[in-house]
């Protein structure tokens, strides 16, 4: 009966002594390059989204893909290894075809191709990253996620709103890019914007989350677009029927279902 | 409205900040981002669902889907042009010139999933109206009528016709003795018709420890062969390059449940490793070998392999091996059966440059018993080399945004000095229409090598596609 009363005051004080620090005290950058990770490409233990891309080029000319893309962490470890599976529908030439990732974040990737109409599961060579995903002006890094510890981040500033962080790559030659700069949300640590300079510091690619809802309690990005002048044009992206935690089997990942596509999980 | 006022104060104070610091960053603005750019505007505006409330959203599945055909059939159709570019006297100069029509559905019920495939095809060239869906003649081409259960968790069950490909080679197969369509593959009709259906029960049992796959085809799915009505080959009784004047007829293994085919793959992985262990009992896919009257028939085959697929500095490495063994002339002194053989590949797969992938593979075939069939050779028929190598090496660059794709494909035989060299430029116009141009070399020395025997069909096709 009278621990409570003696343990409150202690709280109190110590909150009180504690919590005016912890606000002021900005995380170490790289906790903040993590957590932006995370929450961009980690939420959840797993999750699964409807996306449509529409590819506009320069000429304002439309390009669409719809498609299913399911992603599970290992052991629900933030930044560690992954597994996604992507199923196209349209367009109609590329129906039926699945795309598997096993993400290493420590070696390349390994990416398999199931092509339908040849009943072929294709091993696809690792790529740069930092080349189109199906035509589009996203890479593949931008729908898996780059490594946070790929680059070198210094905090640049701190709105009340946002971490400013510039990163450059640890090992130069490896992007084509020379920084590129995150407008990381505080509160969500979702990256807002991200611009990508050349070497003459001039913006030529630009990604920004255009909306984000909070589904199944993490906030989610659901519209967001990638403009490219050196390529010209912009991919937008829209997420429909998210949903996290699933609790997908980690069979999904594997030769069986790109053959066989989970019809369950793809409605 | 303090928050309003928060995020204006923060976005003019950090834009001021940020453009003190890097003058050379131009202030714009993304699209999309709904507040206007001030003259400092590289710092965001939250997006709804951060700052401001969620708007609501269209569903981009309900959003215009553009063309659909009715009944939930989707497909494509397409229109081939092509012509020989040497002399064949005893082919027509057309190599191809068809029309094509694919139309597939799926169903679902709650325990199977069902799906049809067909192409209705207006030949120019065969001009055959005689329907023989085994052998892809006529105005009909099934492709696939199968249905998909699930019996027990860990057991899948395919059956009826289908497309089925195993085993790591890039058009060299070893373990994949599925029927293939060379005549298709040579004449420059899509990649996918290389493959040929087949008539087969799939049955896929999953586990921990590895996965079996075993295919049961009741009646012989042979290649769809070069026979010499469309492609000319050498024609060793004639001694010569020869076609329409020579087609084969060969004895078809046709008795359900007796001149059956059973293939099995045992496979798992091991981190990013492929491995696969295969067998298959069946028959040649082509009438390799000759009755004493000189009629061609299928002999009896079995063949025992295995592959391994997996990352190697920065590319694919992949290896397979496959022991033919020929029943039908088990010791090799046959000479009018095709000898057992030992197979074996290995290649490398890797990007290098920027949507530029390279590939080569090494390939061998080596006859079991040479020795016999030297002794065994009947007069004035040529000795075969032991070993046929081949060289393939394959370039793939995607251009335009991944919309053109330019493709090498070349196989070389050092030993028989011959080889098949094969183009293509595919250009996605738009999502629905695709045009391609392409060709199909054939060369060598000798009349009578495996690639050599093709050199008069060599061709150039062009061809435009819609999908739906």
């Amino acid at each position: 009966m009278t621990r409570p009363f003696l343990i409150f005051p202690l709280v109190v004080l110590l909150s009180i002594a504690l919590v005016p620090k912890l606000a002021e005290a900005a995380p170490d950058v790289q906790e903040i390059v993590d957590r932006a990770s995370a929450a961009a490409y980690y939420q959840g233990r797993d999750g699964r989204a409807a996306v449509r891309m529409s590819i506009l080029d320069s000429q304002g000319r439309e390009r669409t893909r719809d498609f299913i893309i399911m992603r599970s962490d290992l052991d629900d470890v933030d930044n560690g290894e992954q597994r996604f599976y992507v199923f196209f529908d349209r367009p109609a030439d590329v129906n039926r075809t699945a795309f598997l990732v096993w993400k290493n974040p420590d070696a390349d990737d390994d990416r398999w191709l199931y092509l339908p109409a040849l009943d072929l599961v294709k091993r696809i060579a690792p790529s740069d990253e930092r080349t189109s995903f199906v035509g589009s002006h996203f890479f593949y890094e931008d729908v898996s996620g780059r490594g946070p510890r790929e680059d070198n981040h210094v905090l640049e500033e701190e709105t009340d709103i946002y971490y400013i962080v510039r990163s450059t790559p640890k090992e130069s030659g490896t992007a084509e890019f020379t920084s590129y700069r995150n407008w990381i949300h505080k509160a969500t640590f979702i990256p807002v914007k991200t611009e990508y300079y050349d070497e003459a510091g001039e913006t030529y690619r630009t990604y920004t989350a255009n909306a984000v809802e909070v589904i199944d309690g993490y906030p989610t990005v659901v519209q967001s677009s990638m403009e490219d002048r050196r390529i010209g044009g912009e991919t937008k992206m829209s997420y429909s029927k998210v949903k996290y935690d699933l609790d997908l089997p980690e069979e999904i990942f594997t030769e069986r279902y790109l053959r066989t596509p989970p019809r369950r999980l793809l409605r | 409205m303090p928050v309003l006022h928060l995020i204006a104060r923060t976005v003019f104070a950090t834009g001021l900040a940020v453009g003190l610091m890097a003058q050379s960053l131009p202030p714009s603005l993304p699209t999309g981002l709904g507040a206007p750019a001030d003259e400092k505007g590289t710092v965001p505006t939250l997006p709804p669902g951060l700052g401001s409330p969620a708007a609501a959203r269209a569903d981009p599945a309900d959003s215009e889907r553009g063309f659909t055909v009715p009944f939930g059939l989707t497909g494509f159709i397409e229109a081939r042009l092509g012509a020989r570019i040497v002399d064949d006297g005893t082919q027509k100069s057309l190599s191809i010139a068809e029309t094509r029509l694919q139309l597939e559905r799926d169903f679902y019920t709650p325990h199977a999933a069902f799906r049809l495939v067909g192409d209705v095809v207006l030949d120019s060239v065969e001009n055959d109206l005689n329907l023989d869906l085994q052998r892809g003649r006529g105005f009909l081409d099934l492709r696939e009528a199968n249905a998909v259960a699930r019996p027990f968790s860990f057991l899948d069950v395919k059956a009826g016709r289908q497309i089925l490909t195993w085993g790591v080679g890039d058009l060299v197969f070893i373990n994949d003795l599925f029927p293939k369509d060379f005549r298709a593959f040579f004449i420059g009709r899509d990649n996918e018709y290389l493959k040929a259906p087949s008539d087969a029960v799939r049955i896929s049992a999953f586990s921990d420890a590895a996965n079996l796959d075993v295919v049961y085809t009741p009646r012989l799915n042979a290649d769809r062969f070069i026979d010499g009505s469309r492609l000319s080959y050498f024609n060793r009784s004639l001694g010569g390059i020869t076609g329409q004047n020579a087609i084969i007829t060969a004895e078809t293994p046709h008795t359900w449940f007796s001149d059956d085919e059973i293939a099995a793959r045992l496979h798992r992985n091991v981190g990013g490793w492929e491995l696969a262990a295969y067998g298959y009992h069946g028959f040649w896919k082509a009438p390799e070998g000759a009755r004493a009257d000189g009629r061609p028939f299928y002999p009896r085959l079995s063949v025992v392999g295995a592959s391994l697929r997996g990352p190697l500095e920065g590319g694919i490495v992949t290896t397979e091996v496959g022991n033919y063994f020929s029943h039908d002339d088990a010791d090799g002194t046959n000479p009018l059966i095709r000898n057992g053989e030992t197979r074996f590949l290995i290649g490398y797969e890797k990007e290098i440059a920027t949507e530029l992938t390279a590939a080569g593979q090494y390939y061998v075939e080596i006859l079991s018993d040479f020795s016999a069939l030297k002794q065994n050779l009947t007069s004035g028929q040529a000795a075969p080399d032991r070993a046929r190598h081949v060289l393939t090496l394959r370039m793939t660059q995607l251009l335009f945004n991944q919309n053109l794709m330019l493709s090498a494909f070349n196989f070389w035989s050092p030993n028989e000095e011959d080889g098949h060299l094969r183009f293509r430029a595919t250009y996605k116009l738009s999502d629905a229409w695709q045009i391609e141009s392409g060709g199909n070399f054939f060369y060598g020395r000798k009349e009578n090598t495996f690639f050599g025997q093709l050199q008069d069909n060599t061709n150039l096709f062009f061809g435009v596609r819609r999908s739906f």
